[in-house]
């Protein structure tokens, strides 16, 4: 039997597909439970965060459609059977999709939306004579027969018909979420939609539903124009920095979120063992972390990949393809990020598990005889388990910021990892250019801007719901606060007047 | 209190001792010397005799951590961990590969990180705590909700934008300061005004928000609502009662990283051309120069321990409360 493909699992994406069983499951146990649905609930009442996790939303699915990999099938002439060769490059579904992108590649840097190269080059005429000046591009505009006349039109038209057809999506799915709103509550739709409109519904759907419009008004735009032009222009060697910024995403979610899942064993293990068996486990623990959390991080981290480096050089057998082997720094990356970054939660849930085996539950589990073992996972861990989520999603922002500075440093993702550090790195000294090739930087500085934003504000929400001692966010501050405020009125919470002035800590 | 402080040194030396074998294990067990040595001549046609004088030049040629060739305490002395990782303890540091020594190259270029860090650490903690404290008076105002606003998106800025950025704003369109350099003596003050600028700017959003969280959180506290009651002003309570009892978690933060101040910062110095410690351990990571970056880790744990202690004391001089005993 002949496939078209044959499915690479790397090693990044059978951390990731283990990651998304992870959180559905714990969805799916959420669900189940009222008392660990109710912080959940909260964090779904936080504008912000609705809004944030909407646009992190679109980013976890590109990352997800960028993470299927596979080999596709090339047609095999040489000796005439039908045997199937596979193709040595890797590709994912994105890379499919985005075809268009990663194959018009250029011979240079273009600006965005230019239909001329940035660069003048010298061109023979016919007549043997030569002119200098800024040759067409193979595929950014080329289907205008006089640029310089036609391209704002063109421009312009396109980029309205493609956020047209966003909007209409959008439209679409306005009236399904108001139908099923108005079905569950047994209301009528135009009722739903102004309760919408007012921001009067139980999850603030108005600010969702103001996220999803741009995005998608935005991404029909960035898709209808980008089969045409290079909407972020092309870098030094003529690819399509849009396709570029697609592909980092997945590099960024990947050192986010599997750094977290490589130090949560060595920080929940070692944290609840020091914290409640106390004695030489604790002094051992600590000794251990305080060890390695006195090595200052970069440091450390700089001198575990160069020790890295050194291994993958001499160990070539690890890895297959180019691919692979990219991966595999990448996983390297995530595990000694991990190892290095797993002493802070470590230090909070030792702390945590210190309290917790004093109270009195724990107290009677030990004298009905319960075993230790049992004590930890069904009475320690449930009741730490909110430090850690909130230690996950705190973390995520920062580390897809340290990878930008890591592969800066020399010390980040493989040089043929598309990263947004990898194209910063790229486009620095692009800087000192005249004229200054500029896009690169800003489309790679502008994503990683989009995506640390998001994760940061659904990060105060989740830490806002689940640690409401720590308000991050002003409580009473005017507009964004109305629908919260309309909830707390006088007659529900008679105190809430008198307490006017003390802000809640 | 003397007392204090020896008992908490003598608690430093495991945890120095523990990062010792740490770099230990990570520069010569993890991978032997020859692979290093293959990996920095290159890893096709090198000859064995190419990889053994790479090892000489550098004593990598010594047996690990017990030599049966020697006699005494020789056996022990004549080694790699010996020679290479004890020896840190008595700051000889060896030699870099283009054979300067590491510890006067270190002791050169303090200096100049210092210069960059130690204003960028003053300046930040009087501007942040500056704002943080207009917010917090404002609290739960306009004023409060936008600072919040400014300093999330402050935070999700990538610090290699605050540089790139400034060093385009600042020097190539307004050529205010030069671009990158620096200078000795007064001199150097126009190559730092920039790195300064942008250091205390790309720092602005977290810790701003987080002096603001700790002073509404004292803000909560009863002795506050007393003080209010007896009538004082706001701005009295403010600075006369919250800032002080707020700067006993401030300062834990600050002073655990002033020592640290010494090995300056990686990306700014080399950006801007500061001959710093940071430039210092970023050409090491390039050039694959693994005996630098060994000192650098070691140098970077132990002044991180020093910083630990002297927050310890720090505590007892603001918080009377504090006994240590």
């Amino acid at each position: 039997m002949t496939m078209l493909f044959k499915p690479v699992i790397l090693w990044t994406d059978s951390l990731i597909y283990l990651l998304v069983i992870v959180v559905l499951a714990f969805v799916w146990h959420v669900r189940r439970n009222e008392h660990m649905l109710a912080p959940w609930r909260r964090v779904g009442h936080s504008a912000s965060g609705m809004a944030a996790l909407t646009v992190l939303v679109f980013f976890i699915a590109v990352g997800l459609l960028d993470t299927v990999h596979f080999r596709p099938a090339v047609e095999n002439n040489d000796n005439g059977n039908s045997e199937k060769v596979y193709s040595v490059e890797v590709l994912s579904l994105l890379d499919i999709i985005a075809a268009p992108l990663r194959t018009r590649v250029e011979k240079t840097y273009s600006a965005p939306f230019a239909a001329h190269l940035y660069a003048r080059e010298t061109i023979e005429l016919p007549d043997g004579g030569q002119i200098r000046e800024f040759p067409r591009l193979q595929f950014g505009g080329a289907h205008l027969q006089n640029p310089e006349a036609q391209l704002t039109a063109d421009v312009t038209w396109r980029a309205a018909a493609g956020a047209g057809l966003g909007v209409f999506v959008w439209c679409v799915l306005v009236i399904l979420l108001s139908a099923s709103l108005a079905h569950r509550d047994n209301v009528g739709v135009l009722y739903t939609l102004s309760a919408i409109r007012r921001g009067a519904t139980e999850i603030p759907w108005n600010a969702v539903l103001v996220t999803l419009v741009l995005i998608l008004s935005l991404l029909g735009a960035a898709l209808a124009l980008s089969v045409h032009y290079h909407i972020l222009g092309t870098d030094k060697v003529g690819q399509d920095v849009f396709y570029q910024s697609l592909k980092s995403i997945r590099t960024g979610l990947v050192i986010g979120t599997l750094t977290t899942l490589m130090m949560l064993p060595f920080a929940l293990l070692l944290g609840i063992m020091a914290g409640y068996f106390r004695g030489w486990v604790d002094d051992v623990i600590q000794y251990i972390y305080t060890t390695l959390s006195s090595i200052p991080g970069v440091l450390l981290i700089a001198a575990a990949v160069l020790m890295m480096q050194v291994y993958m050089e001499t160990h070539p057998e690890l890895f297959d393809t180019i691919a692979a082997r990219a991966d595999l720094r990448l996983l390297f990356l995530c595990i000694i990020l991990g190892v290095t970054s797993w002493t802070g939660l470590c230090r909070l849930l030792r702390g945590e598990t210190l309290k917790l085996r004093e109270m009195e539950y724990i107290q009677a589990a030990h004298a009905f005889g319960v075993s230790h073992w049992r004590i930890i996972s069904r009475h320690i861990l449930p009741n730490v388990m909110h430090i850690v989520l909130i230690a996950t999603v705190m973390d995520f922002s920062g580390l897809v910021l340290a990878e930008a500075v890591l592969s800066y440093v020399g010390v980040g993702v493989d040089p043929s990892t598309i990263s947004f550090g990898t194209m910063i790195n790229a486009a620095r000294l692009e800087m000192a250019r005249e004229p200054m090739v500029w896009w690169a930087l800003l489309s790679a500085f502008g994503f990683m801007f989009a995506l640390v934003l998001s994760a940061n504000l659904f990060a105060d929400a989740v830490q806002d719901a689940f640690n409401p001692r720590v308000r991050t966010w002003p409580v009473k501050a005017g507009k964004p606060y109305r629908r919260k405020r309309q909830e707390e009125d006088p007659e529900t919470k008679p105190n809430a007047a008198t307490a006017k002035d003390v802000i809640s800590p | 209190m003397l007392n204090y402080i020896i008992r908490r040194m003598l608690y430093a030396i495991p945890i120095l001792i523990g990062v010792n074998l740490i770099t230990f294990t990570l520069f010569f067990v993890v991978n032997t010397p020859d692979d290093m040595a293959r990996m920095q001549l290159g890893i096709k046609r090198v000859t064995p005799e190419a990889i053994e004088k790479w090892k000489h030049e550098r004593g990598y040629d010594k047996p690990l951590i017990f030599s049966e060739a020697e006699q005494g305490a020789a056996k022990f002395t004549h080694t790699i961990f010996f020679e290479k990782s004890a020896a840190m303890f008595a700051f000889d540091f060896g030699q870099a590969d283009d054979g300067r020594d590491i510890a006067y190259e270190i002791k050169a270029r303090m200096l100049p990180s210092l210069a960059i860090a130690l204003p960028v650490f003053l300046l930040g903690l009087v501007v942040y705590i500056t704002f943080a404290l207009v917010m917090a008076f404002f609290r739960a105002t306009y004023v409060d909700f936008w600072g919040v606003v400014l300093c999330v998106a402050l935070m999700s800025i990538s610090s290699l934008f605050y540089i790139i950025g400034g060093q385009f704003l600042i020097s190539k369109l307004w050529h205010l300061v030069p671009i990158s350099g620096y200078g000795s003596g007064l001199d150097a003050g126009k190559f730092l005004v920039l790195p300064v600028i942008i250091g205390v700017i790309s720092g602005a959003g977290a810790s701003t928000r987080w002096y603001r969280t700790i002073f509404l959180e004292e803000m909560g506290k009863d002795y506050v609502r007393t003080a209010r009651a007896k009538g004082l002003p706001e701005s009295i309570v403010l600075f006369r009662h919250v800032l002080r009892n707020a700067m006993i978690p401030i300062l834990t933060g600050a002073v655990v990283v002033i020592p640290l101040l010494f090995l300056g910062s990686l990306i700014a110095e080399s950006f801007f051309g500061i001959p710093g410690l940071g430039s210092y351990t970023i050409d090491a990571i390039n050039s694959q120069d693994f005996a630098v970056v060994r000192a650098m880790v070691f140098l970077g744990s132990l002044l991180y321990i020093i910083g630990l202690i002297l927050t310890d004391i720090s505590y007892t001089l603001v918080d009377p409360r504090i006994r240590l005993e």
